[in-house]
């Protein structure tokens, strides 16, 4: 815009303008134009001026004041309405006053905005005149003399050049060497001390070498290792990894038909990356013999004698056979059945001496194990029955007969847990004395050794599961106020007044007398199904569901001393032997396994537990096996009794 | 990861694993803190910084367009040397012998690459050149064992030093390079196995006394000069091949004694028997006597069969090898020689038969060499169902299933003639089957019988349990069970056996049948490959019946 003030700014034009109020000379210097007021308060904010009346001061030092502003909106729209200069109009910071710009001015602005020169005349494009062309010039562009020195050999470089001939010259330099790039080998072992270090240190673990290939790699195996379409195809399906053999084994009738093996290159690869990135261990092979892992135990042959063989089988019932006691004098067998009967047998000659119907599912039955007394406790449905089977000696059956009848009713009647009903005449006839009606399904019962006191247990919601009898005095109790969990099975200890319990879980000991809790067995099993008590009272064995088989010692821990794993599946029932160190389980899986367990009076040594005899006869049924097994009172003889409906002997 | 596998370092499983992984059980690889510091001190990792120092002023040169500079850089390439990584992997030389089974297949796969695209070409002449001479060792030292030809290449075992070494060569024909193989792991690997291999061919040929690197004899070097001169462009390139052809001895630095037969001392160790001597000595005579097994035989290879393994074997046992002039430089002697004793062809028919010579197929040679001797020939003529070929690194354990080639082998090796008796058995197998037919069919008859007797006698039951009113009861007289003693003895044992793994505890039992199991398998596998063999063997003796009935009629 300085260069060109000429233009815009035509003499007599107002130059109201800030820009031209400072640098420009005054077009007319020597005539002051009234208009002409400048201010001369110099680039500073007019904010300053606000709160005065003026605005600054003139040439004259004299103030300029602010036009009057008093119009207000109407006004102002009546201006722009009639004003045809309105949009033209533009005011004056400097001064305040309002200025209608001229057509000159309005075109630069217009020019600007577009982005164009402000000059008119100006032209960006004019044609470039290059200096240098390429037509020869018959003058020079410059006409500066060459120096000297372009024309004398530079001493500098002679100096160079010199000291290199002269290294040259003495063998300093050399040219360079062709390069050889083929290694070079010597002894490299000229020296080896085969003490040094072992290399790298102690738990350097040198990489196993590749295995070395069989008969079935051959070009031309033995046919035996073709393998057939089926393995073949059995193979192809087989993860890589999985597979024993990495490769397909071919047969070609010539060498000349052998093609490349195409993952020649990727075994090489991985054995590569084997060597680099497989993390190595030492392992220790386990060079065991098998046999030396094997347990020496004594002989079977001298732990006689055992059951061996099976002798007798007792057919007559015609459905399942729960329950199984044996006489104490050995004589006299009692089978109960799911068919609603009871069978009295003699043992020596299987023959079936009585049938007693009790009208539904026998669950439990026991002899009285007092030899003086003829008694059987039955558990049937929701009632107990204490029958009498008259078999043996006449006096002992009237005897008992007697005893039982003896009873007198007490004058004040006691709340009993269970009702004591003494037997019809048609019961009577059939040997029934007495029926306790339990409300509830009776699923054991269970003499003491006396003979007098007698427990059953009952399967129901809520207490009262276990209920102790007292068959003279005609009166039950319910001993626990509460019980633990649902009880499976309760045992009489031989010796000791104390009661054992059998959750599922775990197995309580109560002491009867101080009526105390004496100790919890846990037995690390699922769920208990049976419980015997050795006749020396310190061991207890547990046959559990998940087919184990937890051998107690009383003395030694809680924990079970050891978990027989014998059977295949669940044990239903185990038992002691009275006399003999044997001890028998039955299981769902059909047989009987008879074992040694030796128990010694020294208290620091375990007892011998040997497996004897694995007993098989019964054939599965319904799932199930063996239900019952019972040892003989006095020979080393052991009953069964199966799902298959059958009781068997073995001798 | 080139550090690591210069250097041989490789992850350790820990013995704890949970106590190391801050008791995770994830996966993870350990490496030894040891290891690591010892990384750390290696001067080569310097020179690998220098190396990577060239790369990016070299990659600047190129981007500035300064091909001087980058022509003064490649000329200060920084190199380094592996020699003393090697001696420190392999402070011994038996160390190095040890290793070299992957060296040295990893040299031979790399030798038969192409010359282009995948590796430097520097690498692939070098492994060329140190597979060959290696080769060139084994033949003049002899210690070639055992060869095997299977579908993946073909193994070979020499015993060098009393240490065996093993190493796998690909056939002869070009690879199809896969995509997913990182080849600069390979060239790495390669780069270490290359330096191993020089160090050790340089020892094994001093301790030939042979020159390092090899020349060719200065005798056999005139006999194999071509006559014109002119077939071969370079003659620093032919050399190579001539020594890769493998039918020259190589030049000793001390000339070989002719009289090698050297009585050996006889050292009696303490506690060894006179017996064990003898066996010794023995071992000793067979090997000599297999290092001689071609010695005086001429051997042709037609052009077919693959000329570089073969006349590698037969000049490793003392044979004399050539093959067709056209073929490959080296040939000693022409096709019509008539002091060939053998022609290895590989072609179902031949044409034209030279009088004087066996013509036999290439798998006699490997054959015979893993049987330590030369083989009957009668199998192996051209066109003929050859044997199978066997491995030679199978030892069979007892229990093991044994090919029946295998038993052939090992009666041959003891001096039988198995072939004339199992053809007399054949023949009387044929005559007794037929007899065994007709006792069959009479065995058949009389169980029938028995059969119907008892069906008889049922049926009476039967009917007496339903009729259910007369028992006729009847007293037949008792047969005397015979009880086999023995048999019960074993009962009684394996039940005792049996009632004790029931007592055993359960880690034992674990171990115990994991054991079993591996046995069981074992033996499973040993009868399914002999039944196998079994009804292979009938399906071919009926196809054979089969032939002689339709020739009969």
């Amino acid at each position: 815009l300085s260069t060109s003030p000429g233009p815009l700014h035509p003499p007599g034009a107002a130059p109201r303008f800030p820009w031209n109020s400072l640098p420009f000379p005054d077009p007319a210097p020597g005539v002051l134009p009234p208009q002409d007021i400048r201010n001369t308060v110099g680039n500073i904010p007019m904010e300053w001026y606000q709160d005065f009346p003026h605005i600054g001061y003139d040439l004259d030092g004299k103030r300029i004041y602010k036009p009057i502003r008093s119009k207000d909106e109407l006004d102002l729209f009546l201006e722009k309405m009639e004003n045809p200069e309105y949009w033209r109009t533009v005011q004056d910071r400097l001064t305040g006053a309002d200025i209608a710009l001229s057509d000159e001015q309005l075109e630069l602005v217009q020019r600007l905005q577009k982005g164009q020169f402000g000059d008119v005349n100006f032209d960006p494009y004019e044609p470039a005149v290059d200096f240098f062309s390429h037509e020869v010039r018959i003058h020079p562009v410059t006409n500066r003399p060459a120096d000297k020195r372009s024309f004398i050999p530079s001493l500098v470089e002679k100096e160079k050049v010199s000291k290199l001939v002269h290294a040259i010259k003495m063998g300093w330099i050399q040219p360079r060497k062709p390069k050889d790039s083929t290694p070079t080998f010597y002894d490299l072992w000229a020296r080896e001390d085969p003490k040094s270090i072992l290399g790298r240190h102690k738990m350097h673990v040198p990489a196993p070498k590749l295995p070395l290939p069989g008969h079935a790699e051959s070009y031309n195996p033995p046919p035996e290792f073709l393998l057939s379409p089926e393995e073949e195809l059995a193979w192809q399906q087989q993860e890589p990894e999985e597979r024993r053999l990495s490769f397909l084994p071919r047969r070609f009738g010539s060498l000349r038909a052998v093609p490349a093996y195409p993952r020649f290159i990727h075994e090489r690869f991985e054995r590569c990356l084997d060597l680099y990135l497989c993390p190595r261990q030492r392992k220790m092979r386990v060079n065991v013999d098998p046999e030396d892992l094997i347990p020496k135990l004594p002989k079977p042959r001298d732990l006689q004698p055992f059951p061996t063989t099976q002798a007798l089988i007792y057919r007559g019932h015609s459905s399942l056979v729960r329950a199984l006691s044996v006489s104490p004098s050995g004589q006299w067998l009692v089978s109960g059945s799911d068919d609603g009967t009871l069978r009295f047998w003699e043992v020596s000659t299987a023959r079936c001496l009585r049938t007693v119907p009790v009208g539904s599912v026998v669950t439990s039955v026991a002899w009285n194990p007092n030899p003086s007394i003829c008694l059987v406790a039955v558990a049937v449905d929701e009632r107990a029955l204490l029958l009498n089977p008259a078999l043996g000696d006449r006096l002992l059956t009237t005897a008992t007969d007697q005893l039982l009848e003896s009873w007198e009713a007490p004058e004040e009647e006691r709340v009993q847990p269970v009702r004591w009903v003494a037997a019809g005449p048609e019961e009577h006839a059939r040997g029934i004395r007495l029926i306790l009606e339990h409300g509830k399904p009776v699923t054991q019962v269970t003499w003491h050794g006396k003979g007098d006191y007698w427990a059953s247990v009952q399967r129901g919601a809520g207490g009262r599961q276990v209920l102790i009898h007292q068959t003279s005095r005609r009166w039950s109790q319910d001993p626990f106020r509460r019980c633990h969990g649902m009880v499976q099975c309760v045992q009489f200890h031989p010796l000791r007044p104390y009661f054992l319990v059998a959750s599922q879980r775990s197995v309580r000991v109560y002491n009867l007398l101080r009526q105390e809790l004496t100790k919890k067995l846990q037995s690390n099993c699922q769920w208990i199904s049976s419980m015997a008590v050795h006749p020396g009272g310190d061991n207890v064995i547990c046959g559990s569901y998940d087919s184990k088989l937890a051998w107690f010692d009383l003395d030694l821990s809680t924990r079970p001393y050891r978990l027989l794993r014998h059977h295949r599946r669940a044990l239903r029932s185990v038992a002691f032997h009275r006399r003999y160190p044997l001890f028998a389980s039955g299981s769902d899986d059909g047989t009987v396994i008879v074992c040694h367990g030796m128990v010694y009076n020294d208290l620091l040594q375990n007892a011998l537990l040997v497996p004897l005899k694995v007993l098989k006869g019964h054939a599965p049924a319904l799932d199930l096996g063996v239900l019952q097994v019972v040892f003989h009172p006095t020979q080393p003889w052991l009953f069964s009794s199966g799902a298959d409906g059958t009781v068997r002997l073995y001798t | 990861r080139r550090l690591c596998i210069l250097k041989g370092i490789y992850p350790h499983e820990p013995k704890h694993k949970k106590k190391v992984n801050k008791g995770s059980t994830a996966p993870r690889t350990f490496y030894l803190l040891k290891d690591i510091k010892f990384l750390l001190h290696e001067p080569i990792v310097n020179k690998f910084r220098e190396y990577k120092v060239f790369v990016r002023k070299l990659r600047k040169a190129y981007g500035k367009s300064e091909w001087g500079t980058v022509e003064r850089l490649k000329d200060n390439k920084p190199t380094y040397k592996l020699d003393h990584i090697v001696k420190e992997r392999y402070p011994t030389f038996i160390d190095a012998l040890r290793d070299l089974d992957d060296a040295l297949s990893m040299c031979f796969l790399f030798s038969t690459f192409p010359r282009t695209g995948k590796c430097h070409v520097q690498t692939i002449q070098l492994c060329r050149r140190l597979a060959v001479e290696f080769q060139n060792y084994v033949i003049a030292s002899r210690s070639l064992r055992k060869v095997f030809l299977s579908i993946k290449g073909i193994y070979y075992q020499a015993e060098v030093l009393g240490q065996p070494i093993t190493w796998i060569t690909p056939y002869a024909f070009a690879h199809d390079h896969p995509t997913d193989v990182d080849y600069r792991v390979m060239a790495t690997f390669t780069e270490f196995y290359t330096t191993l291999l020089g160090f050790v061919n340089f020892r094994l040929y001093h301790s030939l006394n042979l020159l390092y690197p090899p020349k060719i004899d200065s005798q056999a070097e005139d006999e194999l000069k071509p006559a014109e001169g002119k077939e071969y462009a370079m003659d620093s390139e032919s050399y190579l091949e001539r020594l890769s052809a493998l039918s020259a001895s190589l030049a000793r630095s001390v000339a070989p004694t002719h009289e090698e037969e050297v009585e050996i001392d006889e050292f009696p160790v303490e506690g060894e028997t006179a017996e064990q001597m003898d066996s010794k000595k023995k071992e000793q005579e067979a090997l000599e006597k297999h290092k001689k097994l071609f010695e005086g035989l001429r051997f042709f290879l037609n052009r077919e069969v693959p000329r570089e393994p073969l006349a590698f074997v037969i000049r490793c046992f003392g044979g004399q090898v050539s093959w067709d002039k056209s073929l490959c430089i080296g040939a000693t002697y022409d096709a019509a020689d008539p002091s060939i004793t053998h022609h290895i062809i590989d072609r179902p028919r031949v044409d034209k038969q030279v009088v004087g010579r066996y013509y036999l197929q290439p798998q006699w040679v490997f054959d015979s060499v893993n049987a330590k001797l030369c083989l009957p020939v009668a199998e192996y003529f051209p066109g003929v169902l050859l044997p199978p070929h066997l491995s030679p690194f199978v030892t069979e354990k007892e229990g093991d299933y044994v090919p029946p080639e295998k038993l052939k082998l090992l009666a041959l090796q003891r001096g039988e003639n198995p072939d004339e008796e199992s053809e007399e058995e054949e023949e009387e197998e044929e005559e007794e089957e037929d007899n065994d037919k007709e006792e069959e069919e009479e065995e058949d008859e009389s169980e029938k019988e028995e059969e119907m007797k008892l069906q008889k006698m049922e049926e009476q039951k039967t009917q007496n349990t339903q009729s259910n009113k007369v028992l006729p009861v009847k007293v037949t007289a008792g047969k005397v069970r015979l009880e086999d003693k023995q048999r019960l003895e074993q009962e009684q044992q394996s039940e005792e056996k049996r009632l004790a793994i029931m007592m055993m505890k359960k880690r034992e039992k674990y171990l115990y049948k994991k054991i079993m199991f591996g046995k069981k398998r074992k033996i499973r596998e040993a009868n399914k490959l002999a039944e196998k063999r079994k009804a292979h063997d009938a399906a071919l003796k009926e196809q054979k019946k089969k032939n002689k009935k339709a020739r009969q009629a």
